[in-house]
């Protein structure tokens, strides 16, 4: 309130007298918490710092940023390098068909066999944890119709079951009054294909716990939330869920309905907790259920050790050594340009009307 | 349709006309929210955001929650409409204030205290000494024994001094007691809003019968909202009451002014809309299109194969809804806000306080600053404005003989002051109409101090030069008028006024002296009016050099004349000058003819010459400002020759041989317009040769040029920079810059008078002069200021400062909304063209309302250069008359930097962010964090000048973005749960942030360092010198060494025409620089060497 009154002394000063203006003006700035400020903000002169740019400066930055970006770079380059990573393609060689048509209905048919079979190289050794990926290449699940069909209420407490709104078109069975849990489209084309994996005939562990995130498991889906009327009718999506394990620990789920912003992703699948030897062959027992051949997409296993910063993309690193390069690029250039030409700054003679008659040439 | 007030009638005027409740207010609490809202609605963006809004309430289209775009829209009218709540309620307060005052007013018959808002028309009103007056009243009686009263006008018209009012004639002379009983019709004319003005007539009912109808006028008037003054008590009838008075009509709401850079950022934000609409139908297409190719495909998106009637229009609404951010629905609250603070500013200033009455400037219309910087006119009055309308009796002509050309001071002439100890006759005559010839009251102060009240300033000056020479106005008491001669009384009774006007251009007096019983005609006016009317025989030779003389040395003068009258002349004309006084309809040119008839045969006395004195830093503002490349045009209603020394004086003009003045003159149509295609010849010529050329032009010529030349006019007026317009009109004054105006050029009307307020009001930008001759023009300004020299300040500093700023501010704020934007539409790519919204709800409303707005309200603090360097080079205001830094082509550069910065964001996120790291909320919020970088260092970039302010806002909204999603990303409920704490925690998140600055900014400066080093702008060269601290020093001292040869380069320089240069505002290739450019020289004609003297 005081700095207010002080805000406002000039306004006071209206009074066509000097003596008033005066008396205003000591009484009320001697009341300012910050008078100077004050003052000097109404006035427009509060001091400032005004840099401008000299070559000095530029060319300091670009060299600084430069050397910075270049170790940086080499920093996460390395560290991606060192990630492990098998990417095996399984949607084509999966399918004893090459016809789309026939394929459809293979994929769609519940009652066939779709058991595969692949095998994987260690080319170095693997240490563990390795996580296992799956990945889909032109699967939107950021399409506006698939990415709102949910209903986080529901999946969070059985109180709002009946929130299936958003859901549609998978809210409800048959149009009535059953609500589907989890409802929505996202819930209904869960991922259905499942790993087994074996290094010499020896069964390898995948731990499917812990690999949603542990916000989700705790607060967005309940622990008292089961399954109700998943994929029971009409066209069947993807997976099913079994019906006596909660939403919180259906964790397959939860990572699922993480959708993903870009249509190429993956989604970890597990873990495996062992180190893989280099050069050992790893058997991988596929169920390939889930289609992705309607629409012409593809499906990758991935095996990957994880790293702290960059994970397994190698874009960062290689990002800033580039930008790195091109500002030490730049900073060279500008320092040529510099010594060949060079121009004092601020010479009152570049002024055109100090220089010519004419003030408005170009 | 007349009115017919019916005076202390109780019963019937009752339901005809109003009672005296003033409203002026524009709500009731009923029709607050429909009237307001309506109001708000009538604007095109409203009306633009409220469709978005309501299309966003269709949950099929919209890609975020309603409340992104509600929100800021509520909060948009709930600011506005609380500011109009909030002026409405202070108008209601002091209505409520005026309405609710007691005053004594007759009713029955019977003096009662009633509230101001009941009394009714007709009613008898009674007010004592500093009474307020509660509405318009005709005077019937007063305290005096005259019937005079006196009162103070400043509310209604700002002149300071006391005016007298008289009691109508019918009622001289009636008794105290009788007055509450008094009966009559006044008939009088409908409520208009001429406050100089009142023809009505009078009646009383018996038994005041009178036999005659008693003429009223605004003497026998006092107005709403006067006071009181020296008057013991006052009685009057009310005629016009409440909303109905004078003042009541001539409030009015003044049209809204649009500034250049509003028009341009309305234009901006049409091309954007357009633009939106391309995407929108581009993206829609495709998306339809995608969608039958594609989505049909893919099982999990569920497409029905049978969509409603409107399916087609699904996804273009989707993404015009999405689009919808382009257009900022922030930038308006956040220039008024900064217009505002603009305004503040100007009002703040204590360089622009005139220290000496103590008067700030003061910016009346706050939304108009950076018109200021834009000014390329500016077209000043003369008196008042320029000079200091201090008027001073200098020199005189008394029959031939000279004073005071000696002495330089008339007053201090011994040959003056020894003819007027030696009585010579003519010298006492002169006095003698110098000092009652007027319509000054002396006051005689309690302790005998004589002062006087005067309505002009020449007057004045005249009664006070008058009583220094030993005669002294006494006294004024109702017709006789009293002076004290070298200590002997002289009685003159005063028989009629023959009032100033300035078409008349002199008034007279007719008085009898008391003594011998003389009637005698007393004149003094301008030479022109008053020469013709020489007696014949007469010679005049000597007064018309004297005039000439004088107006040479730029002093005013009066001419002063004087008749004997013989009884029966004087008794035929004055029944019908009372004739011609009481006629209701064209009374003032009846009037003026009347006292034609009077005003003949005059016997010449003399001349009198007063001087009025330049204001300080007159010429140096002038010199500044048409430095700055400003052009000047001084309209005057002075004589050709005075207004010509005067321009002289303040640089206005280079004196021979440098400058040339042409002169525009002639008295029929032939000969302007023979003299105008002269001028206009001349000024093809030397358009191109380094002179200072003027034209000058009477009022009387420039009436029939404007009439019958307006296209020659026109292009005088274009290659013209200097004009010199006297003896010119209110009117013409107004028409001069609507020619302007109409030419496209931004003008500036300067003035401090009543004469000056038809131009102020006219011109993009009116500036009054809160001066002596009171405040009308003040009142009617966009800025007032207390003295001319301010307008180089309010102009160089005030004005370029706003409209550097808001060029800043605006396009910032398209950026901003086109960054996101691009993002948007960059991700309907990559799903499958669907309009889905990579961002949230909340982030896109915080965006625009948090995290972008405020680091940029602080670009009101920016200056690009210090305000000593800008008056030392007011040339660099150049590239804000011309629009350098608002205009398509910097606009692109913002368009393109958002583009980019839109792209590096874009791939650096879905790069840095692929495979396992893509989930959407986090993807969101890596882009979103990005922008907001950029953006931080985009406005850090952009400030010149970082004060505290500055440094806090920019970096402390940076880290209150991250607070404020920490917040939210600590509810369960939102959908960011826990987001931003995993992204934090991540180095990954860290490293591209930095990556995306680095790539967003780095070419961004490379590109500036490159442009401020090699492609310097002359503000930038500026900038270096101001900074580097060497040569700024070089500069000082190259200022006061080159000073000289630099006003002449300058001189030289400003005749060139101005080259805007295309490049930089393709869109003004039509405007009338380029006009003027196309004027090639002309053919080569002699008519060169004219100058002002030739005449």
């Amino acid at each position: 309130m005081k700095s207010l009154t002080c805000f406002s002394y000039p306004v006071h000063s209206l009074l066509n007298c000097d003596y008033l203006a005066y008396y205003f003006e000591s009484r009320l700035s001697s009341l300012c918490i910050l008078p100077i400020l004050d003052s000097k903000f109404i006035q427009q002169e509060l001091s400032a710092w005004k840099p401008i740019l000299t070559p000095g400066w530029v060319i300091a930055i670009f060299i600084i940023l430069g050397v910075v970006f270049i170790l940086i770079g080499l920093l996460a380059f390395y560290a991606s390098v060192h990630v492990e990573e098998l990417v095996e393609r399984y949607d084509v060689d999966c399918v004893p068909f090459t016809d789309k048509n026939k394929i459809t209905k293979y994929i769609r048919d519940s009652s066939s066999n779709k058991t595969c079979t692949k095998t994987l190289r260690v080319q170095k050794k693997m240490k563990n944890p390795i996580y296992v990926y799956y990945q889909l290449h032109h699967f939107y699940q950021n399409h506006r119709r698939y990415v709102r069909s949910r209903s986080d209420k529901q999946l969070r407490s059985t109180k709002h079951e009946y929130e299936t709104k958003e859901c549609l078109p998978i809210a409800t069975v048959n149009n009535n009054s059953k609500p589907i849990v989890p409802c929505g489209l996202i819930a209904w084309s869960l991922f259905n294909d499942t790993y087994q994996f074996s290094v010499n005939s020896k069964v390898v562990e995948v731990d499917r716990k812990d690999i949603a995130w542990k916000s989700d498991r705790d607060y967005k889906f309940g622990s008292k939330v089961y399954p109700k009327n998943f994929q029971s009718s009409g066209m069947i999506g993807g997976g099913k869920l079994n019906e006596s394990i909660p939403l919180s620990k259906q964790e397959d789920l939860i990572v699922w309905m993480r959708t993903a912003a870009f249509s190429t992703f993956r989604k970890l699948y597990g873990q495996i907790k062992v180190d893989l030897d280099a050069n050992s062959n790893i058997t991988v027992v596929i169920q390939n259920n889930f289609n992705i051949y309607e629409f012409g997409g593809k499906k990758q296993l991935v095996l990957s050790t994880s790293n702290w910063s960059v994970g397994t993309n190698k874009f960062l690193g290689c990002a800033y050594l580039y930008v790195g390069g091109f500002s030490l690029v730049v900073a060279i250039s500008f320092t040529i340009t510099y010594v060949l030409k060079p121009r004092p700054l601020g010479d009152p003679a570049y002024l055109s009307w100090n220089k010519y008659p004419s003030i408005y040439e170009n | 349709m007349k009115r017919f007030v019916y005076i202390n009638d109780d019963d019937q005027s009752h339901d005809l006309y109003c009672d005296n409740r003033i409203s002026n207010r524009k709500y009731t609490v009923l029709n607050f929210l429909p009237k307001n809202l309506w109001e708000q609605f009538s604007r095109f963006m409203n009306q633009y955001f409220l469709l978005i809004a309501c299309l966003q309430l269709w949950p099929l289209i919209t890609p975020v929650n309603p409340a992104s775009t509600w929100g800021p829209l509520l909060f948009i009218f709930a600011v506005s409409a609380t500011k109009e709540a909030w002026d409405d309620y202070n108008r209601y307060v002091s209505d409520k204030k005026a309405n609710e005052k007691q005053v004594w007013v007759v009713k029955k018959g019977v003096k009662k205290h009633i509230r101001a808002q009941d009394i009714h028309v007709g009613n008898l009103v009674w007010l004592r000494e500093n009474d307020e007056v509660p509405c318009d009243l005709v005077l019937i009686g007063t305290s005096e024994p005259q019937g005079l009263c006196h009162i103070e006008t400043s509310a209604l018209d700002g002149e300071t001094d006391l005016k007298t009012r008289v009691i109508a004639s019918a009622c001289a002379g009636i008794e105290l007691e009788l007055l509450h009983k008094i009966k009559g019709v006044i008939e009088c004319p409908p409520p208009d809003k001429d406050i100089r003005r009142f023809d009505a007539n009078m009646r009383l009912f018996p038994p005041f019968l009178d036999n005659d109808v008693c003429p009223l006028t605004i003497k026998n008037t006092i107005l709403q909202s006067c006071y009181l003054r020296n008057t013991e008590w006052v009685c009057g009838v009310a005629i016009y009451a409440g909303n109905e008075t004078k003042l009541g009509m001539s409030r009015g709401v003044p049209e809204p002014k649009l500034t250049a850079m509003d028009a341009m950022i309305d234009k901006l934000t049409g091309a954007i809309f357009v633009f939106q609409v391309v995407v929108v139908i581009v993206l829609g297409v495709a998306g339809n299109v995608w969608k039958d190719m594609e989505a049909r495909k893919q099982w999990y998106v569920q497409y029905p194969n049978e969509g409603p009637w409107y399916e087609l229009l699904v996804i273009p609404l989707r993404f015009e809804l999405l689009c919808s951010i382009m257009i900022p629905i922030s930038i308006k609250v956040s220039l008024d806000l900064v217009k505002s603070l603009y305004a503040k500013f100007i009002d703040w200033d204590q360089e622009m306080m005139d220290t000496k009455t103590g008067t700030p400037s003061h910016a009346a219309n706050t939304a108009i600053s950076e018109d200021l910087g834009q000014v390329e006119y500016i077209l000043t009055d003369k008196t008042g404005t320029l000079t200091e309308n201090k008027m001073i009796f200098k020199r005189c002509c008394i029959s031939g003989t000279f004073y005071g050309n000696e002495t330089g001071d008339a007053l201090k002439d011994v040959k003056l002051l020894n003819a007027v100890s030696g009585g010579s006759s003519d010298v006492i005559r002169f006095l003698t109409v110098m000092s009652i010839c007027n319509t000054v009251i002396p006051v005689q102060s309690k302790n005998g101090v004589l002062s006087y009240k005067a309505q002009s300033q020449d007057e004045e000056a005249l009664v006070r030069a008058a009583s220094q020479l030993h005669m002294v106005f006494v006294k004024k008491n109702a017709s006789i008028l009293e002076i004290n001669f070298n200590a002997s009384l002289l009685q003159y009774e005063l028989l009629d006024t023959l009032e100033f006007t300035s078409d008349r251009k002199k008034m007279s007096i007719v008085v009898r002296d008391c003594q011998s019983g003389k009637i005698f005609l007393l004149s003094k006016g301008a030479d022109e009016a008053i020469l013709p009317c020489a007696c014949t025989g007469q010679q005049i030779r000597t007064f018309t050099e004297a005039v000439e003389q004088y107006a040479q040395m730029g002093l005013r003068t009066l001419c002063v004349a004087w008749r004997e009258l013989p009884e029966d002349e004087y008794r035929e004309w004055s029944l019908t000058f009372k004739e011609a006084n009481s006629t209701l309809v064209d009374r003032e040119w009846r009037v003026s003819e009347v006292c034609q008839r009077l005003e003949v045969g005059l016997e010449i006395l003399g001349v009198a010459a007063i001087e009025d004195r330049l204001q300080d830093g007159v010429p140096e503002t002038i010199e500044t400002l048409r430095k700055a490349g400003i052009n000047f045009w001084m309209l005057t209603g002075d004589k050709q020759n005075t207004a010509i020394q005067i321009a002289l004086s303040c640089n206005f003009v280079s004196p021979e041989p440098k400058g040339q003045l042409l002169l525009i003159n002639g008295k029929t149509e032939d000969e302007v317009c023979r003299s105008l295609e002269r001028v206009l010849l001349t000024m093809r010529i030397t358009n191109s040769e380094p002179k200072d050329v003027a034209f000058v032009i009477d009022g009387w010529a420039l009436e029939i040029a404007l009439k019958h030349h307006r296209k020659a006019f026109t292009e005088l007026s274009i290659l013209s920079r200097t004009a010199i317009c006297c003896r010119v009109t209110p009117s013409q004054k107004a028409q001069l810059v609507g020619i302007l105006k109409s030419c496209d050029y931004r003008t500036l009307a300067i003035g401090d008078g009543g004469n000056d307020v038809r131009m102020i009001q006219q011109a993009d930008i009116g500036v009054g002069i809160s001066g002596r001759e009171g405040l009308q023009a003040a009142r009617a300004a966009d800025y007032s200021i207390g003295k001319f020299r301010f307008l180089k300040r309010l102009i160089l500093v005030h004005g370029r400062y706003s409209y550097n700023r808001t060029a800043f501010l605006s396009q910032y704020s398209f950026y901003k909304s086109l960054l996101i934007c691009f993002i948007q539409i960059f991700f309907s790519f990559v799903s499958g063209v669907s309009g889905s919204s990579l961002f949230n709800s909340v982030s896109l409303m915080a965006y625009n309302v948090f995290y972008t707005s405020i680091p940029v309200l602080v670009s009101v603090l920016d200056k690009d250069l210090s305000e000593r360097t800008v008056m030392q080079h007011p040339q660099i205001l150049f590239y804000c008359q011309a629009g350098r830094l608002l205009n398509p082509s910097t606009f692109a550069g913002w368009f393109g930097r958002a583009l980019f910065h839109a792209i590096v964001v874009f791939l650096i996120t879905i790069h840095a962010y692929a495979n396992e790291k893509s989930e959407i909320e986090e993807v969101s919020m890596v882009a979103l964090s990005g922008c907001i970088w950029l953006q931080a260092f985009v406005v850090a970039i952009e400030t010149n000048s970082f004060t505290i302010l500055q440094h806090l806002a920019i970096w402390g909204n940076l880290l209150g973005f991250y607070v404020i999603n920490w917040i939210i990303s600590s509810v369960p409920a939102a959908g960011m749960y826990t987001i931003m704490f995993r992204l934090c925690g991540q180095p990954s998140y860290w490293i591209t942030m930095f990556l995306i600055v680095v790539c967003g900014m780095g070419p961004v400066i490379a590109l500036k360092y490159f442009r401020y080093t090699y492609r310097s702008s002359k503000i930038n060269i500026l900038q270096q010198a101001e900074r580097l601290g060497g040569p700024i020093l070089s500069l000082g001292s190259i200022e006061t060494q080159q000073r000289s040869l630099e006003r002449e380069l300058s001189a030289l320089s400003i005749s060139q025409p101005k080259s805007r240069s295309p490049v930089y505002e393709p869109l003004l290739l039509d405007s009338p620089s380029a006009l003027r450019r196309s004027f090639g020289p002309g053919p080569h004609t002699d008519f060169r060497t004219r100058n002002y003297k030739d005449n």
